[in-house]
């Protein structure tokens, strides 16, 4: 057996176990964010689209799905469903105007763009403005199973977390995937082998907009809640960390980087603002010790044990730059 | 200015679609009042292999960079195979058949060779969207991927990142990507800056073998190469054409010994 199977296999018994041993919430909060992790890492990791504002998805979707069971009843899985279809379509209008620009721009005018949704749900009627949408029913899974203790809807959360990360997984190792890694790499060389770059980034901003949003319609579920901090700049940065404590471009990075943050936040729950001091702390030494990301970091290392077995070169792991940069060719 | 060697202006009245797979016609293009190409006509022969030079700031990129659609012209018109493609863009123009590599080499440094030259192979196949389906959908392009790797002598580093590839590895590879594309004109951004000698020679034989049954425009410093390799050589000079004509023809002419003689005391 491969040791990746191995991993998987482990990695899929502890999460069957996990709720008899942790609190189920803090467990599915950590999976929603791994969602949505999962959907940034497909822009930034592989598109190279640093999206300064992606809570607007996640929030949107929170909204969206809250507003879909509290006023039609639907089963919780079409609502999710519908919060991340939302999302999508808000992902299509603003990749659509946004996309075009690179860099720092892009990233200047998806923040503008998230600021604008967010002062939308502070003013509107249905979100409840400051108070956020209350009470929002978790109505029965596929109409027919009770799901309002948090036990039985960790396994649902799983569920669909899982169907994320196959369908990230999927997209990321499809010709599709191929191309939009190519257009990360050298977007001008695509555009000269007959490709529209432009159009090849706005099918991932989409698709990455639909998974945020499919993380927001999750955490909505959860908590039976939905509020402006969903769709606030400092969950936009919340992500954006998880990416880079993960390890950019990896696979199972965002995995990683959801699940420590999410674990930081709460165990530094009692420091109080000290908190923030330490998550600042933790993530500096990150970034000077481990550059590309948990998963990064050990992925380099074990290629690099793999190659002094073959017995081929003494030298460390380059440290790769970003996954926007071009490389030395 | 422009002295014609080679019996009439190549790119002139004279020049019609059947002789001429590119034609560049009164191309002008201008960078915020500075003219960096004026009034350019220039001809490529089907099959052949055409040089751009001149000494530096001479607009041979520039030029280049117009007929390859990466800069829109000021004035002029550009066709190719009959069609005028003055207005459209690198990927329109790519998918016509006319691919341009680019100077600094274009690879995809974290995908592997195979990878590399199968994102070209995609352009064609029709999967370039189905981001549902696994790489198998794709692994019908293998097998001319290899193929294409083999053309070029990279049999061996089929699986290896484009980033660890040598220099002149990475050319070749570019030359494979870009023949993944089967074009009819290949455009050559200086296949050789930045190399050494003992890659100049196998880049030199390869551009050869890469040209059977198309056309080549290049944009090319080393004179040697030139010789080797071309039929027709343009020289520019202030943006206008110096002279045009074989590598003999073109070498002795006084007015483009002077401008290279000219550029080197400068």
């Amino acid at each position: 057996m491969k040791p990746a199977h191995l991993a998987l296999i482990l990695g899929f018994a502890a999460a069957l176990a996990a709720p008899f041993y942790f609190y189920p919430v803090l467990l599915m909060t950590i999976l929603c964010f791994v969602v949505f992790a999962c959907s940034f890492n497909l822009l930034l990791g592989y598109t190279g689209l640093l999206c300064f504002g992606h809570a607007m998805f996640f929030g949107t979707a929170a909204y969206m799905t809250g507003l879909a069971l509290k006023t039609t009843g639907i089963s919780v899985e079409l609502a999710i469903a519908f919060g991340a279809l939302v999302a999508g379509l808000l992902g299509l209008l603003v990749g659509y105007l946004a996309i075009r620009r690179q860099g720092i721009q892009f990233a200047m005018i998806t923040l503008a763009f998230s600021q604008l949704v967010f002062f939308f749900l502070l003013q509107s009627e249905f979100t409840g403005g400051e108070d956020g949408m209350q009470s929002i029913p978790r109505t029965p899974l596929f109409g027919l199973v009770n799901v309002d203790d948090s036990f039985n809807y960790y396994y649902v959360i799983l569920a669909l977390t899982i169907l994320a990360v196959a369908a990230y997984y999927r997209i990321v190792n499809s010709p599709y995937g191929e191309v939009l890694k190519a257009v990360r790499d050298n977007q001008q060389r695509v555009e000269s082998l007959g490709f529209s770059p432009e159009r090849v980034k706005l099918v991932a901003f989409v698709l990455s907009a639909t998974m945020a949003g499919m993380a927001g319609g999750m955490k909505a579920t959860v908590y039976q809640f939905a509020t402006l901090t969903d769709a606030s700049w400092q969950v936009s940065g919340e992500v954006i960390i998880m990416t880079l404590l993960g390890g950019l471009g990896t696979l199972s990075g965002p995995l990683f980087g959801a699940g420590i943050i999410i674990w930081l936040n709460d165990e530094l729950a009692g420091f109080g603002e000290w908190a923030l001091i330490l998550q600042g702390a933790i993530l500096l030494a990150v970034i000077i010790f481990f550059r590309r990301g948990f998963v990064g970091e050990l992925s380099a290392l074990f290629r690099w044990v793999a190659r002094k077995r073959r017995g081929d070169g003494g030298t460390p792991p380059p440290v790769q730059e970003g996954a926007t940069a071009t490389g030395p060719g | 200015m422009a002295t014609s060697m080679a019996g009439g202006l190549a790119g002139g009245p004279g020049a019609t679609g059947e002789d001429h797979v590119l034609i560049g016609r009164d191309l002008t293009k201008v960078f915020g009042g500075f003219a960096a190409v004026k009034h350019v006509n220039l001809a490529v022969r089907r099959g052949s292999i055409h040089a751009l030079i001149g000494p530096n700031g001479a607009g041979k990129t520039t030029c280049f960079n117009l007929l390859t659609k990466t800069l829109q012209p000021t004035g002029g018109q550009i066709i190719f195979d009959g069609e005028d493609i003055s207005k459209l863009r690198t990927a329109e123009v790519a998918k016509r058949g006319l691919v341009r590599s680019f100077q600094i080499s274009a690879t995809f440094p974290n995908l592997t060779a195979l990878e590399n030259v199968r994102v070209a192979l995609q352009s064609k196949f029709g999967a370039a969207y189905h981001f549902w389906r696994s790489l198998r959908a794709v692994a019908p392009l293998n097998a001319r991927a290899e193929e294409l790797l083999d053309q070029v002598g990279l049999a061996d580093n089929r699986h290896t990142t484009a980033a660890e590839l040598s220099y002149g590895k990475k050319r070749a590879l570019e030359i494979a990507t870009t023949l993944a594309l089967e074009p009819r004109v290949m455009l050559l951004d200086e296949p050789t800056a930045g190399m050494g000698h003992e890659d100049i020679e196998p880049i030199t034989q390869l551009i050869k073998r890469a040209a059977e049954g198309r056309t080549v425009l290049l944009v090319e410093h080393n004179l040697s190469v030139v010789s080797t390799l071309c039929d027709t050589i343009t020289v520019l000079q202030h943006g206008e054409i110096l002279a045009e004509g074989s590598y003999e023809d073109v070498s002795n002419n006084p007015d483009v010994v002077t401008a290279y003689m000219g550029g080197v005391d400068e």
